[in-house]
């Protein structure tokens, strides 16, 4: 087992806990959390990609590299908008959860 | 089969279209008191650019192909435009004009000194959403397709709550949930195509790809994560409240374009990435669930007492029909009947947006003269507003299948499909989700005809303008289905299995 | 030897993502969670890979951690009321993600040795741009429409998070309760620390043409110290409707638009480079990204305008 798996499994393993976090944990912002997780899972996966790709010189293949530093970007952005939605949320109700209705709340017309 | 990486001389538009609405919002920023119109301007000019990529592609008959800063694949990204494209192009091009001129007006602040929340943002999103849905049908690589994604979600999400109720915010974070855990499965498959390919370029992946556990694995977790945002059963749940939330130029979006965008990058994966990767069983899988989401849909459609609520369970319906492109494209390959089940799922794609996009006008401007969408207080409404009832007949008719539409026809070569497949259980879905949409657009209609026992009271009065808009949507949908058979080679334009993909 | 500090990093990235999934109260698991994040990124030089660490410690752990502490700050007297789901359904979610890791991890490590790599071609055709640092190639040059597109979706983010104020403060000023005393240590450091982050700052988006740095990381740090000085109260949040503002968050991507466009005329195509100039360009190019990326994610870190402007 080389280092290269090593990390590969220990990316895997974060998307794992992850998923987990996600869909068992009611809270909005610890999903927000399980989804930060999740992307450094599978970013670290295009880690193992590029340190498996070294050549020429390199350490690693700079193409996913590059990859992961505009997916930390967006990642980045969706998590501000889902917080400041959650926030927004948090103002107006006094429990700012998912909630399971339906879309039968009389104010979304 | 010749793979073209070189950029065709008339590859520019395919930049412009994806760049002039991005000039549009950045101008907005700084000069926010006149976004209604610089963004009119620029939908304008779009549209010019939409309709010259979708003639050089008619006429030339090759795809249009752009390499940005002239690099080459694998090292670089290719812009390719082939008759899907086009079409898809075209279709959001005159959707979201007609939606432009529809919401002129709607967001203005009376005195205009300065700039203003509502129509800033409005525009906006509305210029980021089309800017993206471009990028999208012109994608050649599978990361710039996931920045493109990603910014059509980051469009379509505030556009959810811009009323800025609870309810509406709430929607709004449970759609960006459900996206970004679509976003998160598309990137792992991503990753995995690159690790195992070395690239993520669609026409070099299709010559790359074989039957390897790998690919497969890759192609199931975007393909879920696209499902997921293109709200199929059982990832339907965000829909409605978001849908039915939204402004109405909003909600004609979002129910036209937002979700099909997905949809069209499904396709992409399956037949132009990872030709041959398609199991005859993954493809049933697809369309069972197509067909429990027509079934679904349908049923919760008929039980909704809100109008846009009904409509939104409705796009959930016909969002169903299509996945029947994927057994029967496959199932069909290399027989002629194949081109009847691509032409009609595609035509079922087109003339749902427009019906759909008409639909939420009609709702909106219904819901403006009554101040309310509650169906059963529509008694009176036929006769207080006319042109929007008209135009939900009108888009009803595509919906249902009724002839002369464009739904008629996509439905019907679905049908002629399914039936030379031997798939009967897809044509009596097909024939049973008709009859149900029937059952909740004559609902409206029957209600919206009654007399009133008492005078209706209107809240307001949309102007004539808007609904005449709304009414040549529909009409649109209603005209699609005219459209000689013929041009449907418009679709076959550039595929890379032209043909058809050979069943595992 | 690197085998067992490797094998201890990744066990203590696992021990510390199972205690941020699992922890109850959600301060103490954001706090894990950028502890995460700064270990994450000493696996990202592990392997190889130091913009992406760079990236990584600056914007996955550190903004992202000041964001989500403030919200967990502001969420905390709602936690306890949130009924938690059934034992059927973690059961469910617990083999589900089981499968999905082992399934995962069986796929990575089986992927094709040798591996694929762009490496080679990407290191061949660098001196074409007159770039050291081949990131930086990928990023400018090779898929610099990745780069423009994504400047885009950061606006677009910026939008939808401003699109959550109220319409009677429209292009006011967001609410940031500086969270100490004015004589403690948060603003002795507010006013030592940003001049020197400042240089850095545009240190490493100069150097990152040639060396690891560029744009994105240059942006974070610019960023941090911004939010380091709103933070301890030495200077107020702007108002969003500034013009000054506004021109700050555009000038990236305008610039960099306006380079692709001239591409057109001086270079064949779009987002390609005259002979000669690319790197000066490029480097024109990286700098108004920082200024703007910088300017973005503070903002978007800080939220929607909560007060009118006094005008």
């Amino acid at each position: 087992m080389t280092s290269t798996g090593i990390f590969a499994l220990t990316a895997t393993s974060l998307v794992g806990l992850g998923l987990f976090s996600v869909m068992t944990n009611p809270q909005p912002l610890r999903k927000i959390i399980a989804f930060n997780v999740i992307g450094n899972g599978v970013f670290l996966l295009f880690g193992v990609v590029a340190h498996r790709g070294a050549a020429a010189g390199l350490g690693a293949d700079p193409v996913p590299q590059a990859l992961v530093i505009t997916g930390i970007v967006v990642a980045f952005s969706a998590t501000a908008l889902a917080v400041a939605l959650l926030l927004r949320l948090a103002k107006q109700t006094p429990l700012p959860t998912l909630g399971t209705d339906d879309g039968s709340d009389g104010d979304l017309a | 089969m010749a793979l073209q990486t070189q950029t065709t001389p008339d590859g520019y538009l395919l930049i412009l279209a994806i760049m002039l609405p991005v000039a549009g919002i950045l101008l907005s920023l700084i000069f926010g008191r006149w976004v209604e119109r610089i963004a009119l301007v620029l939908l304008a000019l779009s549209f010019g650019a939409a309709a010259a990529v979708f003639a050089a592609v008619w006429q030339s008959g090759r795809p249009v192909i752009y390499v940005v800063g002239g690099w080459a694949p694998p090292l670089g990204i290719v812009l390719r435009a082939d008759g899907l494209s086009a079409a898809m192009m075209m279709t959001a091009a005159i959707i979201i004009c007609a939606t432009g001129a529809f919401a002129k007006g709607e967001f203005a602040e009376p005195s205009r000194q300065a700039e203003a929340r509502g129509p800033l943002v409005f525009w906006i999103l509305l210029l980021a959403i089309w800017s993206a849905l471009n990028a999208i049908a012109v994608g050649n690589d599978l990361f710039n397709l996931y920045v493109a994604l990603e910014l059509l979600t980051f469009a379509a999400v505030p556009l959810v709550c811009l009323k800025g109720s609870a309810a509406t915010v709430r929607a709004a974070l449970r759609y960006l949930l459900f996206a970004l855990l679509g976003s998160i499965l598309y990137l792992l498959g991503a990753v995995l195509i690159y690790g195992a390919y070395g690239t993520l370029d669609i026409t070099l992946l299709s010559g790359r790809v074989g039957a390897e556990a790998v690919a497969a694995i890759a192609a199931a977790l975007m393909t879920v994560g696209l499902l997921a945002k293109t709200a199929l059963f059982p990832l339907h749940l965000w829909l409605p409240p978001a849908h039915a939330g939204a402004p109405a130029p909003g909600s004609a979006v979002l129910s036209a374009l937002v979700v099909k965008g997905s949809f069209f990058l499904i396709v992409r994966l399956w037949f132009d990435a990872m030709p041959g990767l398609l199991t005859m069983a993954a493809a049933q899988l697809l369309a069972t669930l197509g067909a429990a989401a027509i079934l679904f849909g349908s049923v919760l459609a008929l039980r909704q007492q809100r109008l846009k609520l009904l409509i939104a369970y409705s796009t959930i319906a016909q969002i169903g029909y299509l996945f029947f492109l994927f057994p029967l494209g496959v199932g069909l390959a290399g027989s002629d009947a194949s081109g009847a089940a691509w032409t009609g799922g595609w035509l079922q794609l087109f003339s749902h947006a427009f019906a759909k996009a008409a639909m939420f006008m009609a709702a909106g401007l219904i819901a403006e003269a009554l101040g309310h969408d509650r169906i059963a207080e529509f008694s009176g409404v036929g006769r207080a507003v006319p042109i929007p009832i008209v135009t939900f007949a009108l888009a009803g008719l595509s919906l249902m299948g009724v002839p002369p539409s464009g739904g008629f026809v996509a439905k019907g070569l679905l049908l002629i499909a399914a039936v030379r497949a031997e798939q009967w259980w897809w044509a009596a879905t097909i024939l049973v989700g008709g009859l149900l949409a029937g059952g909740y657009i004559l609902l409206v209609l029957g209600k919206a005809l009654g007399s009133a026992d008492r005078p209706l009271v209107l809240k307001g009065s949309p102007s004539r303008r808007r609904e005449l808009i709304a009414l040549t949507v529909a009409l649109a949908a209603v005209v699609l289905g005219l459209v000689p058979l013929r041009s449907s080679q418009l679709l076959e334009i550039g595929r890379l299995s032209a043909v058809g993909v050979a069943l595992r | 030897m690197a085998l067992a500090f490797d094998t201890g990093l990744a066990l203590l990235v696992l021990v510390l993502a199972a205690w941020t999934i699992w922890v109850q109260d959600t301060f103490s698991a954001v706090l894990a969670f950028v502890v995460l994040g700064l270990l994450v990124a000493l696996i990202w030089v592990r392997l190889q890979s130091v913009d992406v660490a760079l990236t990584e410690a600056a914007i996955g752990s550190g903004v992202t951690g000041a964001l989500l502490l403030t919200a967990a700050a502001f969420l905390r007297p709602t936690e306890r009321a949130v009924a938690p789901l059934g034992a059927a359904w973690c059961t469910a979610a617990g083999s589900l993600s089981a499968i999905i890791t082992v399934g995962l991890g069986a796929i990575a490590l089986l992927l094709p040795d040798p591996a694929p790599t762009l490496a080679p071609l990407a290191v061949a055709s660098l001196p074409q741009s007159g770039l050291g640092n081949p990131v930086t190639g990928v990023l400018f040059v090779y898929r610099a429409l990745d780069t423009l597109l994504e400047k885009v979706v950061l606006v677009l983010a910026l939008v939808g998070v401003w699109s959550l104020a109220a319409d009677h403060v429209w292009g006011g000023i967001p609410a940031l309760r500086p969270a100490t005393r004015p004589d403690s240590t948060l603003t002795f450091l507010a006013q030592l620390l940003p001049p020197v982050g400042l240089m850095l700052g545009i240190y490493m988006c100069w150097t990152g043409a040639d060396h690891p740095g560029g744009a994105f990381q240059g942006g974070a740090l610019l960023t941090a110290m911004w939010l380091l000085v709103m933070l301890a109260g030495v200077r107020a949040a702007p108002a969003t409707g500034l013009l000054s503002l506004r021109l700050l968050l555009i000038v990236g991507p305008t610039i960099f638009l306006v380079i692709g466009l001239a591409g057109f005329a001086l270079a064949g195509a779009f987002l390609a480079y005259p002979a000669g100039y690319a790197k000066a360009l490029i480097i024109v190019a990286e700098a108004a990204l920082t200024l703007s990326i910088g300017v973005t994610l503070g903002l978007l870190a800080v939220g929607p305008a909560e007060r009118a402007r006094n005008s």
